[in-house]
This record gives structure tokens, C-alpha cells and sequence, in this order.
């Protein structure tokens, strides 16, 4: 074992179906590497596993770089670990310590049913954003730039707003497994733009009846998701969605 | 996009709105309910106290306020019932290990358990008060409503039933005041460190008014 390398214990959620039961079950990992990231030290873990023929972990992942949301997964209670502003890709092994036990879970929520093992479906979020997570125009060539005057302001919260990747983390924490955060990022990103506005009635209520049909459940504001969001989505985008709703059911 | 959407009071953000209003409407009750309380004060026998107590309990106005105070809390609670299962149903499978602690406050995550502790003192208040006097109008008699509050509140009982209520009532406003305002879609850079540094301390002064007056009158200062 090289100089600082970890032995750990690992605690992993294993289940063959959504429709089977699932179980902790603890797997030792030996000589980890501080400088490895979370998800490599699970392929370490499966090629163990695979050279005992065992069954692999089964875990979301794509990019590696913190941009496609895959990597979920709730690590000692919280979702994509112990630091704040990254997804579990960017996690390294340097923020635990030898000896350590980890406990890793699904997302748990009714709307992200486990597929196998640390794997959720999230096609909920899919649905929610074929109510109305775009604009429909028509594509060509973009306009001029400087025909279409924003704010700055406004520019930039909807720019924060669209940062958001659909990871699903702000259900995993919350009390109530609410998409309040999600559906509120992708509500605001379009009700800032001029471009949005034109469906704005229609987008909000329809993304919200989604989400309400979906299961997930309602805000309680306790700013959990906030916190636990890897791409800091803030709060008052679910007051602008609320406002955006109330508006919205007003005018018809 | 046509729109396929169900109404606005059945959906979760409309009941989240109806909560709130409720919550609100609550709230400023509280101020009216402390400020009478507050008559007490004057230390006079009871005199001024009776005296806003019967005004209270006659005046038509009041009593037409008083039905929209019952229909607010059956709305608030009937509601905070519905999303609180709503909510448990969300999430039918636990963590094993969950570590909320660092992500938001205990009494945030707690307003079921305290709105059925607050409901639950709300019984024995009533019954304690409310009932007495509505007897004694009903009779057509006068009711010394300041002579019945030295007889409740000389039970130590009583004493802790009330400032037990009172604590759930602290953290249930410390979250409830400044949620609502998020519910509506007021959270602005610059008024909403007002709004929830007002909402701490109206939780403060009035949990800590409602409190000095079953300890006074158990103590036996107010005569
Ligand atoms: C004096 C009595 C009460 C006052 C002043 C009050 C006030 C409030 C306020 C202002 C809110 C925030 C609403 C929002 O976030 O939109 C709230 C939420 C809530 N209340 Fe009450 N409430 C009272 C009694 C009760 C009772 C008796 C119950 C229960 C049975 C209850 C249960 C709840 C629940 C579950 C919530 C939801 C928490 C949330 O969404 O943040 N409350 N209350
Ligand atoms: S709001 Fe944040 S936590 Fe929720 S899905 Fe988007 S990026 Fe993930
Ligand atoms: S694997 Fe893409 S964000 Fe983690």
C-alpha cells in the first residue's frame, strides 16, 4: 500500500429489479487512492467483483466532469457526498478518511423508481420538460443580438437558471422528494427571456400539473435543495415559479 | 402549447398558497389575542381585562371574524394534513442513512409534528376559555373571565401544557412567517433578510408575551 492510500468500507445499496427487495450489503475496498474520484473507485470495486464473478455495481455516469447530472447517488446521507457545488464524478476519495465506512444509496423518491442497484429512472424529469421546457419557434438563422435588448440582470439569472443539469439531487435531499428546484429552474430560465414569454402561461401550469401527476412532493421551503444543489439553483427561482403560477391561473 | 393544466387550489402550489394565507391570517389574530391578553396588565382586578373580554365576546363584528378564525384553522389544518401524507407518500422507500442536519433546520422539517402539538394545546385552550364563556353568553349570564384565568392558571400543570404550546408555536412561526412569503413568491435580495429577520422577532415577542402571563398569574403577581 503506497503512502496514503485509504481502506475503506463500503456500504452499497443493492437491488436486481425495481420489483425485487434490495439490500446494504458491505464490500472492504483496499489501497484507494486519495486522488481517485468517487466513481473510480467503483469501476476498482467492479473489476474486484468481476474477476470473483460477481455482479458488478450498477451506477449512472457519463461525463466525469460534473456536466451531465448522471452520477447519482446519496453517499453517508447526503446527495453526491460530503462537499457541496460538485456531483459525486467530481467527489475525491481525499475528502474521507482511512477506515472510514460509506454508506451509498439510490435517489429515493415514488418518481425515481430504482432500476437496478444505485440506478434510478428520471424520466419523470423528461416528462416534466415535454410540457414546456423550451420554446417552440422555428430554427434558422439567429437574429441579430442586438435586436432582442435583455437586461443584464435577467440575462444572468436565466443563465443561472439553465445551469441547471437535471440530476435530481434536489429531490434526493428533500423531505418531501419535491422537484420544486428543478421544474422552478426551468420554469425561470425561460420566464426571464423575452423569447419565453410568449408561452409563459402555459408552461408553468402545465410543467407544474406534470410534476403534481409524477408524484413528487410539495415545497415545504425548508432550502434543503439549495444547499445540496451541485449547480447553487437558488430559491427564488421556485418564489418566481410560484409567482409565474398565480399569474398564470389568473389569466385564464 | 395548449394547456392541459388541472385548477389552481388543488394543485401543490395553490395548497401551499392556501397555507400560507391561512398561516398569515393566523397570525395577525395572534396580535389582536396578545394585546387583549395584554389588559391583564393593567392590574386592576380585572376590570379592563373583563371589560375587552366582553366586548370580545358580544360585539358582531367579532363575532362574525370569529367564524372566519375557525374556517381559517380547519383550512390551515386540513391542509397541512393532506400535503403532510402527500408528502410521506413521496418517498415510500427510507434512507438507511440520511444526514439533513446540514442542509436545512430541525423546525423546518418538523411543522406537521408541531402544528399537531399546536393543535392539540388548541383543545385545551378552548376548552379551557373559549367553551366557559360561550356557556355563560349562551346563559345569558356574565362570565368573569379574569377570575377563571387566576383559577387555570394556579394548576402547574396547566402552567407547562401552556408554555409546552407556546415552545411549539415559536419554532412553528420561526419557519411558518418567512415560508409563507416564500409560497407567495416574495423572496427579493433586499426585503427578504427584512421579512425574516421581522418574522424572528414577532415569533420572539409574542411566544414570549402569551408566556409572561400564565407565570405572572401563577405567581400570584397579578391580583
Ligand atoms: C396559531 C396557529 C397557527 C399559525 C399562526 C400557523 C402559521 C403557519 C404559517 C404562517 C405557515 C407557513 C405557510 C407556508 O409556508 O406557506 C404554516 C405552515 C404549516 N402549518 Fe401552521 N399555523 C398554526 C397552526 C397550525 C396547526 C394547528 C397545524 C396542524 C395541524 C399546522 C400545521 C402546519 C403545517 C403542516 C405547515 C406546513 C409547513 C410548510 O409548508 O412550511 N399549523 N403555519
Ligand atoms: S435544481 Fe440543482 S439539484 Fe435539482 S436537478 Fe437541477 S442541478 Fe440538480
Ligand atoms: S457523471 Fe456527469 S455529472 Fe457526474
Amino acid at each position: 500500500m503506497s503512502h496514503g492510500n485509504m481502506n475503506l468500507t463500503l456500504k452499497i445499496w443493492r437491488q436486481n429489479s425495481g420489483k425485487e427487495k434490495g439490500q446494504l450489503v458491505t464490500y472492504p475496498v483496499k489501497d484507494i487512492s486519495p486522488d481517485m474520484s468517487f466513481l473510480e473507485m467503483f469501476d476498482v470495486l467492479n473489476e474486484q467483483l468481476v474477476s470473483k464473478n460477481e455482479s458488478p455495481i450498477v451506477f449512472d455516469h457519463d461525463c466525469r466532469e460534473g456536466i451531465c447530472g448522471m452520477c447519482s447517488m446519496v453517499i453517508n446521507g447526503r446527495a453526491h457526498g460530503p462537499k457541496t457545488g460538485i456531483t459525486t464524478c467530481q467527489l475525491h476519495m481525499r475528502s474521507f478518511k482511512d477506515g472510514d465506512t460509506i454508506t451509498v444509496e439510490p435517489w429515493r423518491a415514488q418518481a425515481f423508481p430504482v432500476i437496478k442497484d444505485l440506478t434510478v429512472d428520471r424520466t419523470s424529469f423528461e416528462r416534466i420538460q415535454a410540457k414546456g421546457g423550451f420554446v417552440s419557434v422555428n430554427t434558422g438563422t439567429a437574429q441579430d443580438a442586438n435586436c432582442l435588448p435583455i437586461p443584464k440582470d435577467d440575462a444572468d439569472s436565466s443563465f443561472n437558471a439553465a445551469a441547471c443539469i437535471g440530476c435530481g439531487a434536489c429531490v434526493a435531499t428533500c423531505k418531501n422528494a419535491s422537484a420544486m428546484l428543478f421544474v422552478a429552474a426551468k420554469v425561470s430560465q425561460f420566464a426571464l427571456l423575452p423569447q419565453g414569454k410568449i408561452e409563459a402561461t402555459a408552461r408553468v401550469k402545465n410543467m407544474v400539473a406534470q410534476m403534481d401527476l409524477e408524484g413528487f412532493g410539495s415545497c415545504t421551503n425548508t432550502g434543503a435543495c439549495e444547499i445540496e444543489c451541485p449547480k447553487g439553483i437558488s430559491l427564488e427561482n421556485i418564489a418566481r415559479m410560484n409567482r409565474e403560477y398565480l399569474v398564470a391561473n389568473c389569466k385564464d | 402549447m395548449s394547456n392541459t393544466s388541472p385548477n389552481f387550489i388543488t394543485s401543490s402550489i395553490g395548497k401551499k398558497f392556501l397555507m400560507g394565507f391561512t398561516g398569515l391570517f393566523l397570525i395577525s389574530f395572534l396580535v389582536i389575542h396578545v394585546l387583549i391578553n395584554a389588559c391583564i396588565y393593567f392590574n386592576d382586578g380585572g376590570a379592563t381585562f373583563n371589560m375587552a373580554a366582553s366586548f370580545m365576546a358580544h360585539n358582531i363584528i367579532i363575532r362574525i371574524v370569529e367564524v372566519g378564525l375557525f374556517l381559517g384553522i380547519i383550512l390551515h389544518v386540513v391542509q397541512a394534513l393532506i400535503i403532510t401524507l402527500q408528502n410521506n407518500k413521496a418517498r415510500p422507500q427510507k434512507y438507511a442513512v440520511q444526514n439533513l442536519a446540514v442542509s436545512s433546520k430541525w423546525y423546518s422539517r418538523s411543522m406537521g409534528l408541531l402544528g399537531t402539538l399546536l393543535l392539540m394545546f388548541l383543545v385545551v385552550h378552548l376548552a379551557n376559555f373559549w367553551v366557559p364563556t360561550k356557556i355563560a353568553v349562551f346563559k345569558g349570564e356574565e362570565h368573569n373571565t379574569f377570575e377563571s384565568l387566576k383559577t387555570v392558571f394556579s394548576n402547574p400543570i396547566v402552567l407547562a401544557v401552556y408554555l409546552l404550546g407556546l415552545i411549539s408555536l415559536f419554532y412553528h412561526l420561526l419557519h411558518g412567517f418567512q415560508s409563507a412569503f416564500q409560497t407567495f413568491g416574495l423572496n427579493h435580495k433586499k426585503y427578504t433578510p427584512c421579512i425574516k429577520s421581522f418574522g424572528f422577532w414577532y415569533s420572539v415577542i409574542i411566544v414570549l408575551l402569551f408566556a409572561s402571563m400564565p407565570i405572572t398569574l401563577f405567581m400570584g403577581l397579578i391580583k
